[in-house]
């Protein structure tokens, strides 16, 4: 029963009871893992510390400037974030029962969720990687400079340039760039695996193997999460569909987006306006020098936007023209920090489970050692945990 | 701790949760997550509240049975427990002073009448 349930010719290494995995310092299996869980319950302490630093940014803004909040959020899709709150749970679903697996030695059980769990965090940055790329095509970066978000924001469709691959495919040239490194570590992967099992280092192929199954997954997340910007054309999220609002003790006198400006315009022709006439006087060259920016360097230099911005502010019938406070990029750069520490917490959490699914086809869980197990499902939960407050922060905001 | 040594035993210290309770608490956490989606902006002033309520909601069930606090040791959970008193603190002193310079935040140029979009028309200008 102590022996793991799978048979490998090799590893018929329990000639002592403790097994080889107990450090000299250590009196028995319990007391070490007793160690090993207080260490790791103490490095989540320290990650939560981390975060809470974000947390803390997050709050300040959020409590001095509510308005941009309300404008920013907007630009979030929730049920991209919803999906993608879904898949991190069945993730930590998986992950749980591959700790029990372990628990009862069941190393096989341990390489199947653990896989499943590697597959789903693949999926959440697919499903991210379009959320970000369509957030770039729009001009939603980090605020940088002082016109930041206003000067930025272009809405409307976005193709990418003809020729490149980007337009073939019917995608973000930035989503292009962001699967070049997922593509090049499939091909790496695949070989690297299919090399390893062919020189009979099995466990470890058949690892890379599962990398290069969990690097699909992002693929996988990518797709679905282009089929639902194509089904929702460009997302729910994607456009500012509610107006801000005009009053307030700090509203908006910042900047507006002259391209955004421009388009609203077009539409909002027919509805009486108060505040058209003092806007229209500064777009025209306003929008040549922005049409001048693009041509100069970006991936939309084909991309009239005067004429197909059409779509994305169809769905709201009242819609108003838009003024965007100056600062709205501030919670976008919040949000990139916050969402991106966690895809980084992301992709370690997929180098830790790679590391157990080694050890799993390797057969070293037995009901007395499954230490390593239980402690990057810790660490994996803690990254569903933030996920779970992220969600509803960032995503949800009234 | 004897028993540890284990000749064939369950570890005394593993504690396998049963598949049921696994799948139960995520279907628990999907519906919550479902919900909080439905409720999401029709709570009115209540909205962040409940969406922090049902989140937190979310999180304890992570905490208790998939991370397996409700089988640990004391020593872990006050460890793990404590880092909220430490976030609370750390919250609750950045935000002490914030009437303090209020008024810097409200008169900061974002907030400047109507007169001060002058920097606006000109800040893409450079650019041809």
């Amino acid at each position: 029963m102590a022996v793991a349930e799978n048979e490998h010719a090799h590893d018929d290494h329990d000639h002592h009871d403790m097994g080889e995995f107990i450090a000299h310092h250590f009196d028995s299996p319990e007391q070490q893992f007793d160690s090993g869980k207080l260490g790791i319950w103490l490095f989540l302490v320290t990650e939560i510390l981390f975060f809470s630093g974000l947390f803390c940014a997050y709050t300040l803004w959020r409590n001095h400037h509510p308005e941009v909040f309300e404008q920013a959020h907007v630009f979030l899709d929730k049920y991209l974030g919803g999906l993608n709150t879904l898949v991190l749970l069945f993730s930590s679903l998986t992950m749980a029962w591959g700790v029990r697996c372990a628990q009862l030695g069941n190393n096989k059980g341990v390489a199947f969720f653990t896989l499943v769990t590697m597959v789903c965090a693949s999926l959440f940055l697919g499903v991210k990687a379009i959320e970000y790329s369509h957030k770039w095509d729009v001009g939603i970066y980090m605020q940088t400079s002082e016109a930041g978000f206003a000067a930025d924001y272009k809405p409307g469709h976005h193709e990418a340039p003809e020729g490149t691959l980007a337009n073939q495919l019917g995608v973000s040239q930035y989503l292009v760039y962001l699967s070049a490194i997922p593509a090049v570590l499939l091909v790496l992967f695949g070989g690297l695996g299919g090399f390893l099992m062919m020189t009979g280092k099995v466990p470890l192929g058949k690892t890379f193997i599962g990398l290069a199954i969990t690097v699909i997954g992002y693929f996988a997340g990518a797709c679905l999460g282009q089929g639902y910007m194509i089904v929702t054309d460009g997302g729910v999220g994607g456009h500012a569909q509610v107006a801000p609002a005009d009053s307030g003790p700090l509203v908006l006198h910042a900047q507006e987006s002259p391209v955004g400006a421009a388009t609203i315009d077009e539409h909002a022709e027919e509805k009486p306006a108060a505040d058209m006439s003092d806007k229209a006087h500064d777009e025209g060259h306003d929008h040549d020098a922005d049409d001048h920016e693009h041509a100069a360097g970006d991936s939309h230099a084909h991309d009239d936007h005067a004429h197909d911005d059409g779509h994305g502010h169809m769905h709201d019938p009242h819609a108003k023209p838009k003024k965007f406070d100056r600062d709205v990029g501030v919670f976008f750069s919040i949000y990139y920090c916050m969402t991106g520490l966690h895809a980084i917490h992301i992709i370690a959490g997929i180098g830790f489970l790679a590391w157990i699914l080694y050890r799993s086809f390797c057969g070293h869980w037995r009901p007395d050692y499954f230490g390593p197990v239980d402690y990057v499902g810790l660490y994996w939960h803690i990254v569903d945990l933030i996920w779970i407050y992220l969600f509803p922060l960032l995503y949800l905001i009234d | 701790m004897a028993d540890s040594h284990g000749h064939g035993d369950h570890a005394s210290f593993a504690h396998p949760a049963p598949v049921k309770l696994l799948l139960g608490v995520f279907f628990a956490l999907v519906i919550l997550t479902v919900l909080t989606l439905l409720l999401a902006g029709n709570m009115g002033p209540f909205g962040f509240v409940v969406a922090m309520l049902l989140a937190t909601l979310k999180a304890s069930l992570v905490m208790l049975f998939f991370m397996h606090m409700f089988w640990d040791k004391g020593i872990n959970i006050v460890a793990f427990l404590s880092s909220l008193l430490f976030v609370g603190l750390f919250l609750f002193m950045t935000l002490l002073d914030t009437s303090h310079y209020q008024e810097s935040v409200n008169e900061f140029p974002r907030a400047a009448p109507a007169a001060a979009p002058a920097p606006a028309p000109s800040q893409p200008s450079p650019s041809p």
